[in-house]
C-alpha cells in the first residue's frame, strides 16, 4: 500500500510540474513577464533591473526554476487588470468559491443519490420516469441557462431570493464566510442550486446505472435465494456495492464543480475565483490566469489523491494484503 | 436509396426506432431545427444582420401575442430592432455549425490517435494514454477557457474568423479523448488477433488492416459517443459564448444572444434572452435523446 | 409423501417475436432426503427448472402452466413475501460460480449471521455460534478466525464450502444445486460433492442436483431425470439410467462417455444438435436425431411411459403396441 501511495504522489508531482510548465510559458511568452511582475506603471529603470535580475537572457530551465520557486510560494506577480498582487486577489476570492462548491456538492449528493436509488429499484414507475426526464433536462440545459431561468422565476418574478452577490459575510480568521448569516444563506441558495443541478443529474444517472448493474449480479441472486428481505438485499447488499464506485467518482467530480463555478459565478456575480478567472480571460490578464491554473491543478491533484485513498478505506479487497490462507 | 431506407427500417435498429416515440419526436425536432438553420436565409422572416433594415422604432417589442407586439416580429425584438425569431434561427445556424464541425474534428483526431496508439504501442501508446488521463481529469470548460484566453492574449485584435477558429479548436481539443480511448481499446484487441498477424506477415500494409478490420468494429460506439457529444459541444459553445469568449456579437450564436439578452432581464424584456435559450434546449434535448436511444439500440446486453 | 412435486410445469418467455416456451410440461417428484440428479445439455432447461422452483425466474420469464408443491403446499402462485420466507428456510440454493456468488464487501460471518437471523428465531450471539459451527461442518479450518474474513481471502474450493454453509444456514429441507462443481478444479470437485452429499444426508435434506457431469451423477444421486429441449425424456433410478437406459437420447448420452476399459477408435456422438427453443419439431423433440424414429414420433408427443425400471418419453415403449 505504501508503494501505491508513493507512486500516486510521484504522478501527482509530474502533473503539477507539467501544469506549472504551461503556466510558465503563458507567463513568459504571452506578453511581458516584467510587466506581469511589477505592474504596468513601472519605470524603465525598474524594468531593466528586474530583467537582469530575472535573467531573461538565461536558459529556459533556469527561468522555469525561478518561476517554480515563486509559484510554490504563491507569488504570481501583479494582476494586469486590477494592479493588485495576484496572490492577494485569489486569497480574497477563494472562500467564496469553496463555500459555493461545497454547498452545491452536498445538495447534489443528498438529492441525487436517493433519486438514483429509487429510479433503479422502481424501474418503470411513473416517478422514476419523471426523474429520468429531469435528468435528461439537466444534461441538456447548460448551467448558465439554468441560472438565468432561476433568476427570472425566483428573483425577478417572485422576488424570493436575491440574484447577485454574497450577502453579509463574517470573517472567521482569514476566511470570509457567508454561512454564518441568514443573509449569506439567502444569497447562496440560487447559485448553489444552479451549480448543483448538473452534478445532481450525473450522480442520479450514475447511481441508477450502478445499482441496476449490481442488482443483476450473482451475489444478489444468491442473497435473494437465501430469502433475505428486500430491505436487506436492496439497502444492505446492493446499495453498499453501488456506493463504492459512486463515492469515488463523485469525489473526482468535485473538481468539476469548482470549474463549473466559473459559469455560476458569472451569472450571479458571485465574488469568487471563477468570476476572477473569467474577467482575467476577457482582459487577457495573464498572471491571474496562470495562478488560477496552478491552483486548480493543485486542488484537482489533491482531490484525486484523497479519492484514491478513499478506495482503500472502503473496499476490503484492497485493504487486507493476501495473507489469508487457502 | 429507398430500398436501403426500407431495409434499415425493417432491421432491429429500425424497429427500435419506430417503436420508440421519444426517438421519433427527437428526430423530428432535430430535423426541423437543422433544416431551419441550414436554410436560414430563406426560412427567417428578416435578416437581423442587415443593418440597413433595422429601425429603432421597432426596438423592444414584446412577442406577437402581447398587445404591444406585432405580427412582423413574432417573438419580439431586441434593443436595436432586430427580430428575435430571425436572430434565433441564424444563431442556431452558428451553434449547430460550430458544434458539428468540432465533433467531426474531434472524431478525426481521436480516432486517428487511438488507432496510432493501439497499433504502434510502446511509448507512443503510454504517452497518449497518460495524456488522455490527465485531460479527462480536467473539466472541458476549463481547458476551453484557457485556450480561448490564450488565443485572446496572443491575438488581441482577433478577426472574426480567428475567433471562430479558436472556439472550434478549444472544443475539439477537449472532445477527442473519448474516441481515442475507445478506438485504442478496439485496436489492441484486433491487433492481437491471428488474422491481423497473418496479414502483416504477408505484407498487407498496417493502414489497410486498420481501415478494413478495426474501423468497422469501432464505428458503433464512436457513433453513439459522437451523437451525445454534439449536444455537449453545442452546450459548451453556448457557455463559452455566454462567458464572452465564444462567437462574437457580429455573428452571434445562441449563447451570445443569451448573453446579450441577459442585460435586459431585469427591465422586463425577457424574450430577448429566453427564446434563444428555448431553441438551445430544444436542440440539445433532441440530440441527447437521439444519442440515448442510439446507445440503447446498439447495446446488445439490454435487448 | 413427496417433498417436492412438480406437475406439468410450463415456463414461457414472452418476447418481441412471439412467446418462447422454455419448459414444456415438466413433471417429477423428489422424496424427502433423496438426491435427484437432473442432467442434459446446455439449454435443455435444467437451470430454469431450478429457478422456477425457488421462484427466481428472470422476468419476463414466468410460470405459464402447471403447479409446484412443496411439502403439500402450493408454492408457484405464492405472493412474493411468502415465497421469500420459503426461500432459504425450506429451499436452499447453490449456484455455479463461488467467486461471484459472494458479496465481496461483506464478511462471510456477516452473511451467515444475516441469513440465520432472517429465518430462525435466535439472537445475534447464538447466530454467530451457529455460523461458526456451520463453517466447521463444511470443513473450513480455523473457523472462529476465518468467520470475519472476506470472500477474496478464500480459495475457490473454500468459497464453495462457504456457499454450501450459507445455503444450509436456515436448515432447509430441499437444496437446489445448480452446477455446484462446474467452476471448480477437478481435484476439488470430488471433495465438494462428497461434502454436499454428507451434509445433506446428515440433515435429512433432499437435493436437486443439476449438472451435465454424468460422473457426479453416478457417484451421488439416487434417481436421475434426463432433460431435452425443455422436457424430461427419461427419469428413473440412477443405476438403471446409466446401465440400461430406455430412451434413445439417454442411450446416446451414456454412449458418449468415454470408456477407458475398452479399446475404441472413435468417440461416439449423437448426430445433429439439440433444437433451438424456437424451432422444436412436432411430436417427440428428439425425432430428427433418433436412429429408431418412426412415423408416430413425428406426430404425437410421447408422455413418460413405463419402460423397465425407468420411465421414458418414447413411443418405443408404448403399451398399445404401436411401435413397429
Amino acid at each position: 500500500m505504501l508503494a501505491f501511495i508513493l507512486r500516486r504522489l510521484v504522478q501527482a508531482l509530474i502533473v503539477m510540474v507539467a501544469v506549472a510548465l504551461i503556466a510558465f510559458m503563458l507567463f513568459q511568452y504571452v506578453g511581458d513577464p516584467v510587466v506581469f511582475l511589477l505592474g504596468q506603471d513601472t519605470t524603465p529603470e525598474e524594468a531593466s533591473a528586474l530583467r537582469t535580475a530575472l535573467g531573461l537572457d538565461r536558459p529556459f530551465f533556469i527561468q522555469f526554476w525561478h518561476f517554480l520557486g515563486n509559484a510554490v510560494q504563491g507569488e504570481f506577480g501583479i494582476s494586469l487588470r486590477q494592479g493588485i498582487k495576484v496572490s492577494q486577489l485569489i486569497a480574497e476570492r477563494f472562500p467564496a468559491t469553496i463555500e459555493l462548491a461545497l454547498v452545491a456538492a452536498l445538495l447534489a449528493l443528498v438529492i441525487g443519490v436517493p433519486m438514483g436509488v429509487y429510479a433503479a429499484l422502481r424501474r418503470g414507475s411513473f416517478l422514476s420516469q419523471v426523474f429520468m426526464t429531469i435528468s435528461l433536462l439537466g444534461v441538456s440545459l447548460p448551467t448558465f441557462l439554468i441560472g438565468i431561468l432561476l433568476i427570472l422565476v425566483f428573483a425577478v418574478h417572485l422576488g424570493w431570493f436575491p440574484s447577485f452577490g454574497r450577502g453579509t459575510v463574517v470573517q472567521v480568521g482569514g476566511w470570509s464566510t457567508g454561512l454564518l448569516t441568514a443573509k449569506g444563506w439567502h444569497h447562496i441558495v440560487l447559485p448553489a442550486v444552479t451549480l448543483a443541478i448538473f452534478q445532481l443529474t450525473l450522480i442520479m444517472r450514475l447511481v441508477r446505472a450502478e445499482m441496476l448493474e449490481v442488482l443483476r449480479t450473482d451475489y444478489i441472486k444468491f442473497a435473494r435465494a437465501r430469502g433475505l428481505t428486500d430491505r436487506a438485499v436492496h439497502f444492505g447488499h446492493a446499495l453498499k456495492n453501488t456506493l463504492v464506485p459512486v463515492i469515488t467518482i463523485t469525489g473526482l467530480q468535485l473538481g468539476g464543480l469548482i470549474a463549473f463555478a466559473i459559469i455560476t459565478e458569472t451569472v450571479f456575480q458571485w465574488p469568487g475565483m471563477g468570476l476572477l478567472f473569467i474577467q482575467a480571460v476577457n482582459f487577457a490578464d495573464v498572471p491571474v490566469m496562470a495562478a488560477y491554473l496552478c491552483l486548480i491543478a493543485l486542488i484537482f491533484v489533491v482531490i484525486n489523491l484523497i479519492v484514491d485513498l478513499l478506495y482503500f478505506v472502503v473496499d476490503p479487497r484492497l485493504r487486507i494484503d493476501r495473507a489469508g490462507g487457502h | 436509396m429507398i430500398v436501403t431506407l426500407k431495409r434499415w427500417l425493417d432491421s432491429d435498429i429500425g424497429y427500435s426506432f419506430r417503436s420508440s416515440p421519444t426517438a421519433l419526436v427527437a428526430a423530428l425536432i432535430a430535423f426541423i431545427c437543422g433544416f431551419a438553420a441550414l436554410f436560414a436565409p430563406w426560412v427567417a422572416p428578416h435578416n437581423p444582420f442587415d443593418l440597413a433594415t433595422l429601425e429603432l422604432a421597432n426596438a423592444r417589442l414584446p412577442p406577437a401575442w402581447y398587445a404591444e407586439g406585432s405580427k412582423a416580429f413574432l417573438l419580439g425584438s431586441d434593443d436595436q430592432g432586430r427580430d428575435i425569431l430571425s436572430a434565433v434561427i441564424y444563431g442556431a445556424r452558428i451553434s449547430l455549425a460550430v458544434g458539428l464541425v468540432s465533433v467531426v474534428l474531434s472524431v478525426l483526431v481521436g480516432v486517428t490517435l487511438g488507432l496510432l496508439a493501439g497499433y504502434v504501442g510502446g511509448w507512443v501508446d503510454a504517452f497518449l494514454m497518460r495524456l488522455c488521463d490527465v485531460m479527462l481529469s480536467f473539466p472541458a470548460i476549463l481547458v476551453a477557457l484557457l485556450i480561448a484566453g490564450v488565443g485572446r492574449a496572443l491575438f488581441p485584435n482577433a478577426h472574426e474568423t480567428l475567433a471562430f477558429g479558436v472556439l472550434i479548436l478549444s472544443i475539439t481539443l477537449t472532445g477527442w479523448v473519448q474516441y481515442a480511448r475507445t478506438v485504442r481499446g478496439s485496436t489492441l484487441v484486433e491487433r492481437n488477433k491471428e488474422y491481423v498477424q497473418a496479414a502483416r506477415v504477408t505484407g498487407v500494409s498496417s493502414l489497410r488492416i486498420m481501415r478494413r478490420h478495426v474501423l468497422p468494429n469501432v464505428l458503433g460506439p464512436v457513433l453513439v459517443l459522437a451523437t451525445i457529444q454534439v449536444a455537449t459541444a453545442i452546450i459548451t459553445e453556448a457557455t463559452l459564448s455566454f462567458l464572452g469568449v465564444g462567437a462574437p456579437p457580429t455573428s452571434p450564436s445562441l449563447g451570445t444572444l443569451i448573453r446579450i439578452g441577459n442585460d435586459y432581464l431585469f427591465s422586463g424584456e425577457w424574450w430577448i434572452t429566453i427564446f434563444p435559450g428555448v431553441m438551445l434546449v430544444l436542440i440539445a434535448l433532441s440530440v441527447n435523446l437521439l444519442g440515448d436511444w442510439l446507445r440503447d439500440a446498439l447495446n446488445p446486453r439490454l435487448r | 409423501m413427496s417433498l417436492l412435486r412438480v406437475e406439468h410445469l410450463v415456463v414461457e418467455f414472452p418476447g418481441r417475436r412471439g412467446t418462447l416456451r422454455a419448459l414444456d410440461d415438466v413433471s417429477f417428484d423428489i422424496a424427502p432426503g433423496e438426491i435427484l440428479g437432473v442432467v442434459g445439455e446446455s439449454g435443455a432447461g435444467k437451470s430454469l427448472t431450478g429457478a422456477a422452483i425457488i421462484g427466481l425466474l428472470e422476468p419476463p420469464g414466468h410460470v405459464a402452466g402447471g403447479a409446484i408443491h412443496l411439502d403439500g403446499q402450493r408454492i408457484d402462485k405464492l405472493p412474493p413475501e411468502q415465497m421469500r420466507k420459503i426461500r432459504g428456510r425450506k429451499i436452499g440454493a447453490i449456484f455455479q460460480d463461488p467467486l461471484t456468488s459472494l458479496n465481496p464487501l461483506y464478511s462471510i460471518g456477516r452473511m451467515l449471521v444475516e441469513t440465520i437471523m432472517t429465518h430462525l428465531p435466535v439472537g445475534a450471539a447464538e447466530a454467530r455460534q451457529r455460523a461458526i459451527q456451520l463453517l466447521k461442518d463444511t470443513g473450513i479450518p480455523a473457523a472462529e478466525e476465518r468467520i470475519d474474513h472476506y470472500p477474496h481471502q478464500f480459495s475457490g474450493g473454500m468459497r464453495q464450502r462457504v456457499v454450501i454453509a450459507l445455503a444450509l444456514a436456515a436448515e432447509p429441507q430441499l437444496i437446489v444445486a445448480d452446477e455446484p462443481t462446474t467452476a471448480l478444479d477437478v481435484s476439488i470437485q470430488a471433495q465438494i460433492i462428497t461434502l454436499l452429499q454428507r451434509l445433506c444426508k446428515e440433515r435429512g435434506a433432499a437435493v436437486m442436483l443439476i449438472t451435465h457431469d454424468m460422473g457426479v451423477i453416478a457417484e451421488t444421486c439416487d434417481r436421475v431425470a434426463v432433460m431435452y429441449a425443455g422436457r424430461i425424456v427419461e427419469i428413473g433410478p440412477v443405476h438403471e439410467i446409466i446401465n440400461q437406459p430406455s430412451h434413445p437420447y439417454t442411450r446416446g448420452l451414456m454412449a458418449c462417455i468415454p470408456d477407458m476399459s475398452r479399446e475404441r477408435d472413435l468417440l461416439h456422438q449423437i448426430d445433429g444438435a439439440m433444437p433451438r427453443l424456437t424451432a422444436i419439431p412436432p411430436g417427440c423433440a428428439f425425432n430428427p436425431r433418433c436412429e429408431q424414429v418412426f412415423e408416430r414420433c413425428r406426430q404425437d408427443r410421447p408422455e413418460l411411459l413405463a419402460a423397465g425400471a425407468t420411465r421414458a418419453a418414447c413411443w418405443l415403449h408404448a403399451q398399445d403396441g404401436a411401435a413397429p
